[in-house]
């Protein structure tokens, strides 16, 4: 008992009044170093312990207009800047829509970093090994009785004194609290053996039981990263139409995008009437058709459409393009070809979309007048 | 409890530089006023309405105050009943302020020409609300319940100060629970017929409410004011503590956060629907310079008090809350001026002597007629039970 330092004297009141009474006094002698413990916040304490005015205040201010300033940033980010995305006809940065949460997020952030604050850094808690810790005189302030402490600390302090104060204010319980010196100079560390073992019984516990009951009695697959959906996938079959198909043929009629109807299938001279070529003469066109010649119409037709193909005889070379019949085909009669084949050729419909196809038609015109020019070209 | 003889109160009459600024500024909003109806008459109409509103607010807002105290039991603002029970008397004079509005009904209403009328199928579906004679029988009965419920409750706490009989509190209880949800209806459709009815084919439901959270404002800060001042010349009671300040700051700083969320929630749904109908009773708002008295509006009305009395000493400084309860004032003025002029001159926003005249008659007649009454009346009611608590109140 002796050798046990001690931490404050205590004295229990049972009335409000009492407290206040007591903590005025105790103020009044010159004590500093005292508190109050009580049930629930007892009013015009802060005056009667002459308490200065909680900075907490500010905490919240600066946590909340935080919270206002970062909300308005991240929406203007998300939706002017990182994803923009047009809704309800309004500006990407349309400030009223931010208003409510922002006005939210200063709430929320002001609330919560408010709470936080308060226990962290002005209560310093969590406190495993406060004196008070397991004390009769704790156990009295926590449900009906109004405790004051005035700590060993003090510079007044004065054991014979301080009983007579208490006695003289009437306190019903006077009573010294000492360190717990056991639990004052134990030291927790994180690597003790029993408590990376307890740690690792919680986690073989948690996966285990969570791991057996989902995936083995509810067979749920954990983690399915949205593979599973309620949705008709690809070559899946379904119950809700009456061919269990899951696939649908396209309504009639459906033109795909971008997609221009070939009208002139197995009808070449209908074609050469009715096409004409779309294209301007342009550099970008002629550059498109020089490209995609090479590409596709070279192998066989040879680089200069003479038809001196690179294939070496696997295939019959086709003829040339310089002859008189192609010469003088119009656009749209070699347009037919390209579109269904000739002879051994075969249709190049899904190699080249409309302007390729159109461009490789002005590549082949200009290859064409490259062996036969004009009089009026020289 | 201990009993109501305790308290010292001697009555003193009202300082003389109230009394006289009041009477000052009666009479040059009155001279301004009466010039500005033979030079403008349309103009002075449209000032007339923003003067009623403002009179509505303080006075009937009073009312409200009074029997909310009755209905929550509230113990802190006992002491103070007696200055909004005199501002609520302002509800006597509200007829003879709305009269040269009943004379000059076609300038200022659209609606009420039947050519316009007639060629207006909208309006015609709004025809059997929206007429002279249903006008007229509403405002009579507006200006009837206000007085007459206005008469129940202070003739009761009047009463008291003399029998000190604690019977005439429980009877008041009674009336004012009667009395709010009549205030609620009376209030909304009194905003609706004065204000809401001046662009007749526009409609906002939370209309009523805007203007109760104005009204609210303005007869709190005008008790506010009140307040401070009488107690700074030691006219209330002794003893006067930061916690009623506090109430007081408090209760602004509530009712300017409730006016700023109403607004905003009106202009936001608003905003987010676009609707035709809807948008361009706001599109007339933020058109040529009216768009910076929108703006001023927010500032006024909102950032400025918000940050004025934001923290916890300021609502307990008794300079810091007469300054922003004047503040809070002349936004509710401003308030009401950017709710009605935009219909009378549609470009841009005028401002001139006849404003600040009608302005200026507003705040003349909420002092000279507090200063009648008080000079008349106890300054606070001494045969209410709850008085020595009120005056004890501690938070």
């Amino acid at each position: 008992m002796d050798n046990k330092t001690l931490y404050s004297y205590t004295a229990l009141f049972r009335t409000p009044d009492e407290i206040i009474h007591a903590a005025e006094a105790v103020q009044e002698k010159g004590y500093v170093k005292y508190d109050v413990n009580t049930p629930y916040p007892v009013h015009g304490m802060d005056k009667a312990m002459k308490l200065k005015p909680s900075r907490l205040p500010f905490v919240s201010m600066f946590f909340g207009f935080s919270g206002t300033f970062f909300s308005l940033f991240m929406m203007y980010w998300m939706a002017s800047i990182d994803y923009p995305v047009i809704v309800g006809g309004k500006p990407f940065f349309s400030f009223p829509a931010y208003v409510p949460i922002m006005f939210e997020l200063t709430v929320l952030s002001a609330a919560v970093m408010t709470v936080i604050v308060m226990l962290a850094v002005f209560f310093k808690l969590p406190n495993l090994r406060h004196p008070f810790h397991d004390t009769d005189y704790m156990k009295a302030v926590s449900s009906d009785q109004y405790g004051i402490s005035i700590e060993a600390e003090d510079e007044k302090f004065n054991e014979e004194e301080i009983k007579a104060l208490f006695e003289e204010l009437g306190a019903h319980k006077i009573e010294p609290i000492y360190f717990d010196d056991e639990e004052y100079t134990f030291k927790q560390t994180v690597f003790e053996p029993k408590f990376i073992s307890l740690l690792v019984i919680v986690g073989l516990l948690v996966s285990g039981t969570t791991y057996f009951s989902l995936n083995k009695l509810m067979n749920m697959i954990p983690f399915n990263w949205m593979r599973f959906q309620s949705k008709v996938i690809t070559q899946e079959e379904s119950t809700f139409f009456s061919d269990g198909f899951g696939m649908r043929m396209p309504v009639k009629g459906t033109v795909a995008r971008e997609h221009i109807p070939y009208l002139y299938a197995d009808k070449p001279e209908e074609a050469a009437v009715n096409l004409v070529n779309p294209l301007p003469v342009t550099k970008a066109n002629l550059e498109l058709g020089h490209t995609k010649f090479n590409i596709f119409c070279s192998p066989c037709h040879g680089y200069f459409g003479e038809g001196d193909s690179r294939l070496r005889g696997q295939f019959p070379n086709p003829p040339s393009l310089h002859s008189e019949k192609v010469r003088n085909w119009k656009d749209g009669r070699i347009y037919h070809v390209l579109m269904e084949g000739q002879n051994s050729m075969p249709s190049y419909a899904s190699q080249l979309n409309y302007n390729e196809r159109w461009a490789v038609i002005l590549y082949i015109r200009v290859l064409q007048r490259s062996l036969n020019a004009k009089e009026t070209d020289l | 409890m201990s009993s109501v003889s305790e308290i010292e109160y001697t009555k003193k009459s009202i300082p003389a530089p109230l009394r006289n600024a009041g009477f000052v500024l009666l009479a040059v909003g009155l001279v301004l006023s009466l010039l500005g109806i033979f030079t403008d008459p349309q103009r002075s109409a449209f000032n007339n309405i923003i003067l009623l509103m403002m009179l509505i607010s303080v006075s009937v807002g009073s009312l409200f105050l009074i029997s909310l105290e009755y209905i929550a039991g509230a113990v802190w603002s006992t002491p103070f009943r007696r200055i909004f029970e005199h501002l609520a008397s302002i509800v006597l004079v509200l007829p003879i302020v709305a009269l040269p509005i009943l004379f000059n009904l076609h300038d200022v209403f659209h609606w009420m020409h039947q050519e316009v009328m007639d060629a207006d199928p909208i309006l015609q579906s709004k025809a059997p609300y929206l007429n002279e004679t249903f006008f007229l029988v509403r405002v009579g009965f507006y200006f009837a319940v206000w007085i007459l419920f206005y008469f129940l409750l202070t003739s009761n706490s009047k009463k008291q100060d003399k029998t000190k009989d604690q019977k005439l509190t429980k009877r008041n209880i009674t009336i004012s629970a009667i009395f709010l949800p009549v205030f609620a209806l009376t209030i909304s459709f009194a905003a609706i017929d004065f204000m809401m009815s001046l662009e007749p084919h526009w409609f906002s439901t939370i209309f009523g409410v805007y203007y109760f959270s104005g009204t609210v404002l303005a007869s709190l800060s005008a008790g506010t004011f009140i307040m401070v001042y009488l107690s700074k010349k030691n006219l209330l009671f002794k003893g006067i503590s930061e916690d009623h300040y506090y109430s007081f700051g408090a209760l602004l700083f509530a009712f300017i956060n409730f006016w700023a969320y109403i607004a905003f929630s009106q202009f936001l749904l608003i905003w987010y629907a676009n609707l035709p109908e809807e948008t361009v009773w706001f599109l007339q708002r933020w058109e040529g310079s009216w768009m910076y008295i929108s703006i001023l509006t927010i500032i006024v009305h909102f950032a400025v008090p918000y940050f004025g009395l934001l923290s916890q000493p300021s609502k307990m400084n008794p300079k810091r809350l007469a300054s922003m309860s004047l503040w809070i004032i002349f936004a509710h003025y401003l308030d009401l001026y950017w709710i009605v002029m935009p219909t009378f001159s549609e470009s841009g926003f005028v401002f001139g002597w006849i404003e600040i005249g009608y302005f200026i008659l507003g705040l003349g007649i909420i002092i000279s007629v507090f200063v009648f009454k008080a000079s008349k009346g106890n300054l606070i009611p001494i045969g209410d039970p709850k008085l020595k608590r009120g005056i004890n109140f501690r938070l």
